[in-house]
């Protein structure tokens, strides 16, 4: 269905005037790439007949970094990748090196790990909704969103420290107990936040503007979505109930009850409906998880010298962009002998092309808006 | 600390194998024979429902199955991966290439393991196929099999050199076209870096 509508575009704009095509740089120095993002467009007017994404300008060689560092050494580094989402990165990476240590955190430090990776989600919908709704010509939401977005940051300050690249976790569990009003603030900021992402429902849901930039713009199918590998809040809208909070339950997400919002068609306002409601399901899960935070250590009994037993292992988790992964092989030294990483913005920009060809040009704006890509991800 | 310390004393008692585990250098070339020689319960055979397919539909290109830490790993053939892949979408249903990579090891006669991550939705699991190939060969594209594995396989050839036969663009990714050199061989140092490239497109001596 989405196809043909595709492939009709595709051949008008091909034969509208006949005219030779054009082809024109969007980036790398570009405000709604969202970064340095060069992407080559080939025009038949102002109509999108082809592309290509020229990624890299912010390769920092983090895989090569992680042979050189030991492990715990490395830990900083990820929070480098989506730095919007550090909290969620380091998630990741502690589990996996768990996981290849064969420990497990203890219950205490699952539980402030899933409320701080939950409030970590928010802020980095938040930032999303307020720079996507910005590319598309509503200002507004982005005061809004950075204002709610600051009360997260402010929690995370009081927690370790550090407001954006937080090393919030360690291996093995966290380096830090929960501050005493830690329950107090994620309450103040869940009572709220309810009424605020009602707010932003108002000014954008049903708004003709909103409306009319944004359905039927940048569609992507359940089965594209599975061949290009996308993932997170953009394979939902396409109707695909999955999520691996759900699927395959790690830190403390098993002991909670939500609901994986999808949608139907798969464009681009379908994926602003999931990352709302996904707001508010956070918001749900750091309610349920500050009520009953279990007492106990917060460390589990790991060497300050790790060495994993020589092997390999893969540990993904849903990040707010979608699957992030680690690919570890330890050679049984201190330092990891390969580390790979699995980044949901990297592949989940691989299916612009597919989702912009036949629209105009102010739409790749709002394709690439809506993909919620983070470069310090892509290029790693 | 303590740990430390613990460490050389554990591996004292068992005298026999003490001078193998202690000479970790030429077990880093091989990832799956020193874990089999310790005895590490980490690594053991995968023997289950899912390994005895392949293994009637593929026979020798199924070089080993195993379980490293719960996860199913199949080392298969390079020259089948292609063929392995179309079987594993089709018939085993693991249509999602979760992730597509590969580790150097260069101490080995083939040097590199190609290593996919499939994903099934239909059964919820996860299977890893891992693929030895020389630095001189080239692999098979993917691509006509699982899409995503385009970008992937370009960073494959960016960051290690490996070249994929069939595939529509390749070309580095990550790095400028013109750039000497695959960052993420284990014989390219972490200070290395391309210095005529550097001076000549940045306009100054040294990235570092």
């Amino acid at each position: 269905m989405t196809d043909t509508v595709h492939d009709d575009a595709f051949e008008k704009a091909d034969t509208l005037f006949g005219a030779d095509e054009l082809v024109i740089n969007m980036g790398p120095q570009h405000p709604s790439t969202h970064g340095v993002l060069r992407v080559k467009l080939k025009l038949d007017g102002e109509r999108v007949i082809g592309s290509e994404c020229v990624i890299g300008y912010l390769h920092r060689g983090v895989e090569k970094i992680a042979e050189n560092r030991t492990y715990q050494q490395f830990a900083p580094y990820v929070d480098r990748m989506d730095y919007v989402a550090a909290v969620s990165n380091g998630l990741g990476y502690c589990e996996a090196v768990e996981k290849l240590l064969m420990v497990e955190a203890p219950p205490r430090a699952r539980v402030v790990r899933t409320i701080l990776a939950e409030l970590q989600r928010i802020a980095s919908h938040l930032l999303w909704l307020g720079t996507h709704a910005l590319d598309i010509g509503a200002l507004t939401p982005l005061f809004y969103c950075m204002r709610e977005r600051e009360e997260i940051l402010k929690i995370f300050e009081k927690y370790c420290g550090a407001r954006l690249t937080t090393h919030a976790f360690r291996i093995g569990g966290l380096q830090y107990e929960a501050y005493d009003t830690l329950e107090k603030d994620v309450e103040r900021f869940c009572e709220d936040f309810e009424a605020r992402v009602q707010e932003y429902s108002d000014l954008l849901t049903g708004n003709s503007i909103w409306i009319g930039r944004t359905r039927s713009i940048g569609l992507l199918n359940a089965a594209d979505c599975v061949a290009l590998g996308a993932s997170g809040p953009i394979l939902r809208a396409a109707g695909v109930k999955w999520d691996l909070r759900k699927q395959a339950p790690y830190a403390a997400y098993d002991q909670y009850q939500f609901e994986i919002p999808v949608g139907s068609r798969g464009d681009t306002y379908d994926r602003y409906m999931v990352r709302l409601e996904e707001m508010r399901q956070s918001r749900l899960i750091c309610l349920q998880a500050i009520a009953n935070i279990p007492p106990g250590p917060i460390m589990a009994r790991v060497g300050k010298v790790l060495k994993p037993p020589p092997g390999e292992v893969y540990h993904a988790i849903e990040a707010p962009k979608g699957i992030l992964g680690y690919y570890i092989v330890s050679d049984g030294g201190t330092q990891p002998y390969r580390v790979r990483i699995r980044p949901p913005s990297f592949v989940n920009l691989q299916a612009l092309d597919k989702m912009i060809r036949g629209h105009l040009v102010t739409d790749v704006v709002a394709i690439i808006g809506t993909l919620d890509i983070v470069l310090g991800e892509v290029d790693r | 600390m303590t740990d430390e310390s613990k460490a050389p004393q554990s591996s004292e008692p068992s005298q026999p194998t003490a001078p193998a585990a202690a000479t970790p250098a030429p077990s880093a070339a091989k990832p799956v024979a020193p874990a089999a020689a310790a005895p590490a319960p980490v690594l053991v055979p995968l023997d289950n429902e899912l390994s005895r397919r392949y293994r009637e539909r593929f026979g020798a290109a199924i070089q080993d199955a195993l379980e490293d830490r719960k996860q199913s790993i199949l080392i298969v053939d390079a020259a089948q991966l292609l063929e392995i892949a179309r079987y594993s979408r089709d018939q085993e249903r693991f249509d999602l290439l979760e992730d597509f990579t590969a580790v150097d090891w260069p101490r080995r006669e083939r040097r590199f393991d190609l290593v996919a991550q499939l994903y099934s939705f239909a059964h919820n699991t996860r299977l890893r196929l891992k693929a030895q190939i020389a630095a001189t060969e080239e692999a098979a594209s993917l691509t006509a099999v699982w899409p995503t594995a385009n970008w992937y396989e370009r960073e494959i050839f960016d960051l290690f050199g490996i070249v994929f036969r069939g595939h529509p663009n390749l070309k580095r990714i990550l790095l400028p076209d013109e750039w000497v050199g695959h960052p993420l061989r284990k014989d390219y140092d972490i200070l290395q870096q391309d210095t005529a490239w550097v001076r000549e497109n940045l306009g100054i001596e040294s990235g570092q």
